[in-house]
């Protein structure tokens, strides 16, 4: 751009748009929001073993309303969907979520009625992350990938299409 | 008590009723006695109330679905408790697909949700029941995944949407009456 050498004071020249992008990917707080085992590795990955503090996402939040993550952490049942789905329509914009598990992302071992099959029909999923459970360094992948995908987003994104 | 004991005990107060008893791998701790679906409540209180007996504390209720193998296809299983007696005792009912059952819950007061369960899951109608309503699925949901006829691995949409449980005017009035009642902040 030419403009840092026209002033003899050091100056950085940016956009407004990556400013608050860089703002948003790197301090993503989660909802504390586990539903079964994977909930346990999310917590590992909170703990001082693994730290996601790291990547500015340590602070999960007891409410929706101050968080922007929801990570959903373990296998979905019929039943649960409404809360869920309420949980995250209460989660002010920007929000993502991340589908963690075999389970939340297509049933996993639970192909039955009780369970519901890929929680994407539930709620919009940015990032889906394997295994049974995942390990916390998979958890943390997956959070550096939505990092990514925030890095590369516009900032006015329309919402997201809603599944009603 | 073995299962002799009770049945003769039983058959003193419920004379009109036959009762056989099955062998069970548990049967020094737990005798099993089938009972006729027409005996049963005589059957539970003479259980609860005949001095020597004294079955007080109804542990659980459960069914058994033998379906396409018998004919009646379901066992309705109840497993009861005499803490005076330290005994307890298993009750098979055999019942048919219409048939509907006796509820126990003037007998045993927390047989309540148990057979709930048991309605919600196999569809068994327990008449006299207070509140026979699902326990465990939706309150929507159309049949009783339980059954041996059920197709479990059932495609279906999930609900996305659940209405409140209290109106907006009720909310209102509930946190109104919380303020009221919670220290200010000085």
């Amino acid at each position: 751009m030419g403009l840092e050498t026209d002033f003899e004071i050091p100056v950085l020249t940016t956009t407004v748009e990556s400013v608050v992008q860089w703002a948003r990917r790197s301090a993503i707080w989660p909802v504390t929001f586990g539903l079964a085992c994977c909930a346990i590795e999310m917590m590992a990955m909170a703990s001082s073993r693994y730290d996601i503090s790291r990547f500015g996402a340590e602070v999960f939040r007891g409410s929706p309303r101050q968080s922007d993550l929801m990570i959903i952490a373990g296998r979905l049942s019929r039943k649960m969907a409404p809360s869920l789905r309420r949980i995250y329509d209460q989660m002010p914009e920007p929000k993502w979520v991340i589908s963690m598990g075999a389970c939340a992302s297509c049933g996993g071992v639970f192909d039955n009625y009780a369970i519901v099959q890929g929680s994407d029909q539930v709620v919009p999923i940015d990032v889906f992350i394997p295994g049974c459970p995942p390990r916390p360094e998979s958890v943390i992948y997956g959070i550096v990938q939505l990092q990514k995908k925030i890095a590369n987003s516009r900032m006015d994104q329309t919402p997201k299409v809603r599944i009603a | 008590m073995s299962a002799s004991d009770i049945i003769a005990a039983l058959s003193a107060a419920v004379p009109e009723a036959a009762y056989e008893s099955l062998p069970s791998v548990d049967e020094a701790v737990t005798p099993t006695i089938v009972v006729p679906v027409e005996h049963l409540l005589a059957t539970c209180r003479a259980l609860q109330g005949t001095p020597g007996l004294e079955f007080h504390a109804f542990s659980d209720v459960t069914a058994v679905d033998f379906h396409p193998d018998r004919e009646p296809r379901y066992d309705v299983v109840y497993h009861v408790v005499s803490p005076h007696r330290r005994a307890r005792v298993r009750l098979k009912v055999r019942l048919g697909k219409n048939e509907a059952i006796a509820s126990v819950t003037s007998v045993w007061a927390g047989a309540n949700w148990m057979e709930r369960e048991v309605f919600d899951l196999f569809g068994i109608v327990f008449d006299g029941h207070p509140d026979l309503r699902r326990l465990m699925m939706p309150d929507d949901w159309e049949g009783h995944p339980l059954r041996k006829d059920y197709p479990v691995q059932l495609r279906k949409d999930a609900a996305t949407y659940m209405p409140l449980q209290v109106t907006a005017d009720e909310f209102q009035a509930n946190l109104e009456r919380d303020r009221q009642f919670r220290p200010r902040p000085s």
